[in-house]
Order: structure tokens, then C-alpha cells, then sequence
């Protein structure tokens, strides 16, 4: 079950003087079970291009495929690929209407036409995902803290039960110990439940350390699609598109120039921690 | 979704009434709207219509983007002209059922229709090419002698600007909701009347709750950079008469003179 994009554009407000074209001839595959971090700046066309992706908006020319069936054809049910294809808004805790934040959890596979039983259970288990604790369920979402809030918003995405799940900047405005957690929980949805994610963000080293691909968008296009080492390797052509790479590369980086022989492709900390003793011993040997 | 609604929208271009004082298109639509009761004729509205065109073209807003707004305003425009249509007394014209439409009324209606179209033109021409904050600057000023007699002039129009400031955030805010919501797999195309109505909830919490976190945030920003109403504020760009405002005041007056001319003339 993939999605492919074939060769879309999309433009704003056509035909007046306001005309922007947000996206310019994107083709990209999204194939099964990948974790992908899609990066750029505040901008580049990231969050039309993921609302392209379950049908939101249509693309002013060319194509979106799911499982080889265009999406915007005649007759093409978009409810089934709404559920198949989640997309967790920013700031998605602005989305809680219910009174109660299980309820608000069941509004998505109520919309689906399940029992009410398999709502519940749906709901219940996407909550226990978002390790959001039992004893706020029946809690109004507008009395839990503005984590708690995104945790239950996610919830009600999941419970649709997804195959892709996307999400735009989900750690935005998040302490680090809330975004970690996001985080983490994103990446077991992926490793045990087979989801393929498309994650959303501005943060290098997020992306760095969660990714199997990542895709950088800079105006309206896609500029670069690899692996994070193949993309990190060339940090010097994102920095003029206002990107960066993790923090890490730049310490290695440094050390390098000071005369430390370490590799620079190290993304995550452990990682980059573990080159710099190794190549300090290599040193004093 | 809403980037159809085109009325009561600034149209971001460079012209001789996007450069004019806001004031004096604040007074020329007024004077405009009343000319339009003034004449009574066919004559009196072909005048009114060339004047309109004179000022469409001055504008450089492309015409079609005018028009566009007015589907917002078609169902209140069918409504008056079938009334008028069906309840004007005089001799009648055609006799289908139990409905006469007269002369009377065909000629009434037509006259009300043009009148609101032309009125409606005229006002949104006006939003078009000033920008929010022009208007209530303007407003402020033309209102300004009301300040005398206890009006409080400078909190209505302060109200006014952060109404209109807030359209386009929560319209946009909306259409975000909405999107999350279908996302959710909410429906809002549905036909049924019931169904649409509960489908408004999950729109309509979010967006009063986001609503009244915007107005908390914005007093308290205010109240940070010490605001504390009208009294002895000045403005960074204060409103001044330039030479060619007032060649548009004298073409105005022509423009409102001619127009009770021709009402005394009889046409």
C-alpha cells in the first residue's frame, strides 16, 4: 500500500496577483514501512505537500497515487484513504471539541461507520499508544496540560488506524522531555506496528535520529532525497536555504580541523560521543 | 475553502484610489450610496453606473474579482427582486395563478436590483483598495467631533480595526479546523439540515476556544505596551490632505451635484 506522487504543482490563489506557486513538480515515492523526515523552512511547501497527500487539497497539475488508483478521479472514495492515510495537524491539540477526551478520541472511527464498541476499543488502545494515563480519559481535553492535549489529539488519528501516518511538527512548542517521548512513541509506531511515517519538522537533529530517509524541500521542490548521511554529508548546501545539520556533525567538524582524526558523519549524540573517544585513544596509542 | 469570499477584502495592487486618503473614499462612498436613493431614473442610474466604471477602472482591481464577491449577496439579491416582483399594487402584466407582477413592480425591481448591486460595487470598491487600518484611521477622523459629546470614538474604532484584523486569522483558523476534522474524517458536505448542524460542532468549539485565546492573548499584549484607550494617543502616520484628495473631493461634489440635478430635472 504506497503512495506515489507523480510530478504535481500546486499554485495559490490563481489567476490573481497573489498567484505563489507552492509547489513545483514534485515526484516522490512513499513506499511501505519507511520512516521519512521531511524538512525545509518556514516556506518550502512542506505542510501543502503533506495535505496533498490524503486528498485535502488537490493538486493543481499532476497526480497522487494510492495503491496505483489516482485520488482525485471520479468516484474515488477519499473517507477509506482518510483513515489510511492519518495526518496529525500542527499544534493538533486545537482540533479537541468533545467533553470528554475519550470521546474526542472516538470522533475519527465514528466517522468511519464502526460499532460503537470498536470505536471504544479503538479509542482505548490509541490512547494507551500515546501513553496518556487512564485517569485523565474521562477529563475534559481543555483541563490537561498542553502535552497531555497533543498526546489525545495524536490518539484520535491513530485511532483511525493508519497505514501512513503523517505528522507536522508534532514536537512544536514541546519541552524536550515531551518531545523525546513524541518522539519515541512515533517510532514504536513504526517498528511494531508496520506504520509508515512521514514526519514533518525544522529540527535536524530530530530527524537525524529518528529517519530512515529524508526528504528536503526548498521552494516548493524537492532538493535532496537520501539517506540522513548521504544528506547531512552535504550540510554546506542546506545552510544557505536556512536548514543546518545536527549539532553533532559541527562538533566533529571542529574537532577535525583541531587536528582530533574523528569521522564527521556521526548524527546522533551516542554515536558522535563513542567517534571521539574512539579516536582519542586511536591517539594516545 | 473561503478564498472565494472576495468582499470586504483588500486588493493588494498600486492605484490613484489605493494612493487616495482614506477619508475621502470613506465620504465618497457615503455620498455615493446616497446618490444612488437620490436618482429615481433610468438616466439618474446609467449616470451613477458610468461613474462607478470610471472609478472601477481608476482602481485596477480586475473586474472579475469584483464580481466574484457578489455571489456572496446573490440570495439576498433573488429574494428582494421576487418580492418586489410579486407585491408591488398597479396595473398588471402577466396573471400566472394567483401571483400578478405588474409594471410597477417589474420596474421597482429592477430599480432595487440595480440599486443594491451598484451599492454593493460601490462600498466593496471602497474595502478593496484601503487596507483595514486605513478605514478605522479614517473613521476615527471623520467620526472625530463625536468624541465631543462623550462618543467614545477612538475605543470603536480601536473595536472596529481588531474586527476586522481577526476576519482573515480566523477564517483561516477555520479552514484549518476543518481540514483536521476532515482529516478525522469528519463531513461537512452532508445534505441533511441535522446533520449539517452537528457537523458544526466540532468546528465551532475549537474555534470560539481558539478565538477567546486570541483576544486574551492580544489585551494582554496591549496592556503590556501600555495602552489605555484614545486619550492624548498620537498616530505614527497621521492622516493629511495632499492636493490630489482634493481634486477627488471637487469631482465628487460635480459627481453629487449633477445627480440632484437630475432628480429636479425630472429624470
Amino acid at each position: 500500500m504506497a503512495l506515489f506522487v507523480d510530478d504535481i504543482t500546486y499554485v495559490y490563489e490563481k489567476g490573481t496577483a497573489m498567484s505563489v506557486n507552492a509547489l513545483n513538480h514534485i515526484t516522490v515515492e512513499i513506499p511501505d514501512g519507511q520512516f521519512i523526515g521531511l524538512v525545509g523552512h518556514t516556506g518550502s511547501g512542506k505542510s501543502t505537500f503533506v495535505q496533498m497527500l490524503n486528498g485535502l487539497l488537490a493538486p493543481t497539475t499532476g497526480r497522487i497515487l494510492w495503491n496505483g488508483q489516482d485520488i482525485h478521479e471520479d468516484g474515488f472514495d477519499k473517507k477509506p484513504l482518510r483513515a489510511a492515510v492519518g495526518l496529525v495537524f500542527q499544534y493538533p491539540e486545537h482540533q479537541l471539541f468533545e467533553a470528554d477526551v475519550l470521546s474526542d478520541v472516538k470522533f475519527g472511527p465514528r466517522n468511519l461507520g464502526l460499532s460503537e464498541e470498536e470505536c471504544e476499543k479503538r479509542a482505548e488502545e490509541a490512547l494507551l499508544a500515546t501513553g496518556l494515563p487512564k485517569e485523565f480519559w474521562k477529563a475534559s481535553p481543555f483541563d490537561l496540560s498542553g502535552g497531555q492535549q497533543r498526546r489525545a489529539a495524536i490518539a484520535g488519528v491513530l485511532a483511525m488506524h493508519p497505514e501512513v501516518l503523517i505528522l507536522d511538527e508534532p514536537t512544536a512548542g514541546l519541552d524536550p522531555k515531551g518531545r523525546d517521548e513524541i518522539l519515541d512513541m512515533v517510532r514504536d509506531m513504526k517498528n511494531h506496528r508496520k506504520m509508515t511515517i512521514l514526519l514533518v519538522s525544522h529540527s535536524m537533529d530530530d530527524v537525524a535520529n529518528y529517519a530512515d530517509r529524508i526528504l528536503v524541500m526548498n521552494a516548493g521542490a524537492i532538493m535532496m532525497d537520501g539517506t540522513p548521511r548521504e544528506v547531512f554529508e552535504r550540510y554546506r548546501e542546506l545552510e544557505p536555504i536556512g536548514l543546518s545539520a545536527p549539532q553533532t556533525v559541527y562538533i566533529l567538524e571542529y574537532l577535525k580541523e583541531h587536528g582530533l582524526p574523528v569521522a564527521t558523519d556521526r548524527l546522533t549524540v551516542d554515536e558522535a560521543a563513542a567517534e571521539i573517544l574512539r579516536a582519542r585513544k586511536q591517539r594516545n596509542v | 475553502m473561503f478564498k472565494e469570499v472576495t468582499i470586504g477584502q483588500y486588493y493588494q495592487t498600486d492605484s490613484v484610489l489605493h494612493r487616495m486618503d482614506p477619508r475621502v473614499k470613506l465620504i465618497g462612498t457615503f455620498a455615493y450610496i446616497i446618490s444612488l436613493f437620490i436618482v429615481n431614473s433610468f438616466v439618474g442610474y446609467a449616470f451613477a453606473a458610468v461613474f462607478l466604471a470610471a472609478m472601477i477602472l481608476l482602481s485596477r482591481v480586475p473586474f472579475g474579482y469584483i464580481v466574484r464577491g457578489m455571489k456572496a449577496i446573490m440570495f439576498l439579491l433573488i429574494i428582494t427582486v421576487i418580492f418586489n416582483l410579486i407585491l408591488t399594487p398597479g396595473r398588471p402584466l402577466i396573471q400566472i395563478w394567483k401571483i400578478t407582477i405588474t409594471w410597477e413592480g417589474l420596474s421597482f425591481a429592477v430599480k432595487m436590483a440595480v440599486r443594491l448591486i451598484f451599492l454593493i460595487i460601490g462600498s466593496s470598491l471602497m474595502t478593496l483598495t484601503t487596507t483595514p487600518n486605513q478605514l478605522t484611521d479614517a473613521l476615527e477622523s471623520v467620526m472625530g467631533p463625536l468624541g465631543r459629546i462623550h462618543v467614545p470614538v477612538h475605543e470603536m474604532a480601536m473595536m472596529m480595526s481588531i474586527a476586522l484584523r481577526f476576519i482573515p486569522i480566523l477564517m483561516e483558523e477555520t479552514d484549518k479546523i476543518m481540514k483536521a476534522q476532515i482529516a478525522r474524517g469528519a463531513d461537512f458536505e452532508s445534505r441533511s439540515l441535522i446533520k449539517k448542524i452537528k457537523s458544526m460542532v466540532p468546528l465551532l468549539v475549537p474555534l470560539f476556544i481558539s478565538a477567546f485565546r486570541r483576544a486574551n492573548d492580544l489585551a494582554m499584549a496591549m496592556e503590556a505596551r501600555c495602552y489605555r484607550g484614545g486619550e492624548g494617543r498620537t498616530k505614527m502616520k497621521p492622516l493629511v490632505y495632499r492636493g490630489s484628495d482634493m481634486v477627488a473631493f471637487a469631482i465628487l461634489a460635480v459627481y453629487f451635484a449633477a445627480c440632484i440635478a437630475l432628480r429636479g430635472a425630472g429624470y
